[in-house]
């Protein structure tokens, strides 16, 4: 598959912070992957460096096997980071003009793409005067006009209101669905759970995990178990039990970790066979989230 | 270079503050042939402006290009905003993203500071022009053609003090500020004039070791360039003589003067780039 971006061995540091450390990873063609950490982890750093607004300390990156300079290879590429950031005495047609003269391609997108993100009927209007959620579906608009090899959105249902989210969701999601690769940076697990293929895993700068979304939430699963009494007992018949790699209670709930394929009918026939009657009995697959909780906890 | 000289007019074009003071810009420098109106009638004293010889070939190149300069302000205020507020706006940024590089965003500005400088240099030479052949006692072409270089002088006057503009505007990142900042390293000069006044006051050529010092110095430098033309007035020698002033001086533009500008514009043009290329945005 084809590599659009490297990056190995990445460093910065901001005087005594070290924002990225040691952090390598690849974007193949096609994917679409999920930067994933807490605030301040150091995705917006990583993504200002490969945007050539952040200056590296140490370290390697190249686009699209390094055959184009950063700048040149920024034009195949489309970019929002943070905060949408256009002049606000320009309409957003005179707007995505100054974008198309600068990645040097005709005007001739502009049209559909402020269709695609429903800002058609405000094209007239003065980006000053646009709302949050407006500005930021101008900044999808912009990051499209040269339909991009690869979409870097960072952080993009930042401060957006519910409809707002769910806008930009879908229009990421649609954009997804055409097969344009996109990385996308986020601290919210079920926005990278929805959209995502691939996820890397950083925290304090380095990376915990990178790898596919099925192989990062795959495991046996887990069964949430309730007893109306004897919880003793049943903490002590599931110990027992052959594939059950470890119990525990959370509040009123029993949760038992899986180490091998069971299903629910068979754990359930062993406790009442031993007799044991629960009151509730759940199997689940871990989500992404919890996942996270214990990648990002365990160091 | 069209293309990035494209870019930036299409930034100024929609900015209603940066087309107002550019249009006041050229509406006041046309307004230098207002000067020729400036009449007294007072009885029996008759003086008109124009008739005094300030518009004679090749004197008037000499007079216009130092009454434009004087404007050269509201260019300044342009070219410091325009440089700001890509900061303040966070377009330098999303410029980049976009795929300009850190050198073409400078060029792109520098540039525009060359077509303005331009535009204006030749809308000095067509007001003189017109102001000239209207009012001067000489119209050889031979006369008329005498000491063009003030008009190099003029254009490279302005390339030099909006050099500095953009290179405050890149430092401070605040229009105001940066305006500020122009304005107290003014002061910063005139200051380290007056104390080497002081400081030579015993020397018997004063004056010139004063200047020696100072001809580097950028905004000296830059006013070096085209010197008053005053007293080079027959009629204002004539009084000075009569008070016994001697005011004989050389007038004319200086190759060193030019040369020293010029090193600041690339040093301000330089210092703009290193500094864009430093800073993490």
């Amino acid at each position: 598959m084809e590599t659009i971006l490297s990056i190995k061995n990445l460093d910065k540091k901001f005087g005594n912070i070290h924002a990225v450390n040691n952090l390598s990873f690849d974007i193949k063609k096609g994917n679409v992957y999920g930067i994933l950490g807490p605030n301040g982890s150091g995705k917006s750093t990583t993504l200002g460096i490969i945007l050539n607004v952040v200056n590296k300390t140490s370290g390697e990156f190249s686009w699209f096997d390094g055959n184009l300079s950063t700048h040149q290879a920024l034009k195949k590429v489309g970019a929002i980071i943070e905060r949408p950031n256009f002049y606000p005495y320009m309409t957003a047609i005179q707007n995505l003009k100054l974008v198309c003269k600068i990645k040097e391609i005709p005007f001739t997108k502009i049209e559909e793409k402020l269709k695609t993100v429903n800002l058609f009927e405000r094209r007239n209007s003065k980006f000053k005067t646009y709302s949050l959620g407006m500005k930021q579906r101008l900044a999808i608009a912009s990051a499209l006009l040269n339909d991009p090899e690869i979409l870097i959105l960072d952080e993009p249902t930042n401060g957006l209101d519910p409809q707002g989210i769910h806008e930009i969701r879908q229009i990421i999601k649609d954009i997804a669905a055409n097969g344009t690769t996109i990385l996308l940076a986020s601290h919210l697990l079920d926005e990278v759970e929805k959209v995502c293929t691939h996820v890397v895993v950083i925290r304090e700068g380095i990376k915990l995990y990178s790898g596919s979304v099925d192989e990062m939430t795959a495991s046996h699963g887990l069964f949430e178990l309730k007893v109306a009494s004897g919880e003793e007992k049943l903490l002590e018949l599931l110990s027992d039990f052959e594939g059950i790699a470890s119990t525990k209670l959370e509040e009123d709930k029993i949760i038992a970790t899986l180490n091998k394929p069971i299903s629910a009918a068979e754990i359930n026939n062993y406790l009442f066979d031993n007799g044991v009657v629960l009151s509730h009995l759940v199997k689940r697959k871990p989500s992404l989230e919890q996942q996270f909780l214990t990648l990002t906890n365990n160091k | 270079m069209l293309r990035l000289l494209n870019i930036e007019i299409h930034k100024l074009k929609y900015n209603r503050a940066s087309r107002v003071l550019i249009l006041i810009y050229f509406i006041l420098l046309t307004s230098i042939a207002l000067i020729a109106a400036i009449k007294f009638d007072i009885g029996p004293i008759q003086f008109h402006l124009a008739e005094q010889g300030i518009f004679n070939f090749p004197y008037i190149w000499h007079f216009n290009t130092y009454m434009a300069a004087i404007f050269k302000f509201f260019l300044l205020l342009v070219i410091v905003s325009m440089m700001a507020n890509e900061y303040s706006n966070k377009t330098l940024k999303q410029n980049l993203i976009d795929g300009l590089s850190k050198k073409e965003f400078i060029l792109s500005k520098f540039y525009t500071v060359i077509a303005l400088a331009f535009i204006s240099t030749f809308f000095v030479f067509i007001v003189s022009i017109i102001l000239g052949y209207s009012y001067s006692d000489f119209n050889e072409f031979s006369i008329v053609t005498t000491d063009l270089e003030y008009l190099l002088a003029f254009f490279i006057k302005l390339v030099g003090f909006f050099s500095f503009g953009l290179f405050m505007g890149i430092l401070v990142k605040r229009s105001a500020f940066a305006v500020g900042g122009i304005l107290v390293w003014f002061f910063g000069e005139s200051i380290l004039k007056g104390y080497l006044f002081w400081q030579f006051k015993d020397a018997s050529d004063t004056t010139e070791r004063v200047n020696s010092i100072m001809q580097f110095l950028p905004l000296e430098s830059i006013s070096n360039l085209i010197k008053e033309p005053f007293t080079r007035l027959s009629a204002v020698k004539t009084v000075a003589k009569q008070v016994g002033e001697d005011l004989s001086k050389d007038f004319s533009v200086q190759t060193s003067d030019l040369i020293i500008v010029l090193v600041w514009i690339a040093i301000f043009i330089y210092l703009s780039y290193a500094l864009l290329k430093k800073r993490d945005l």
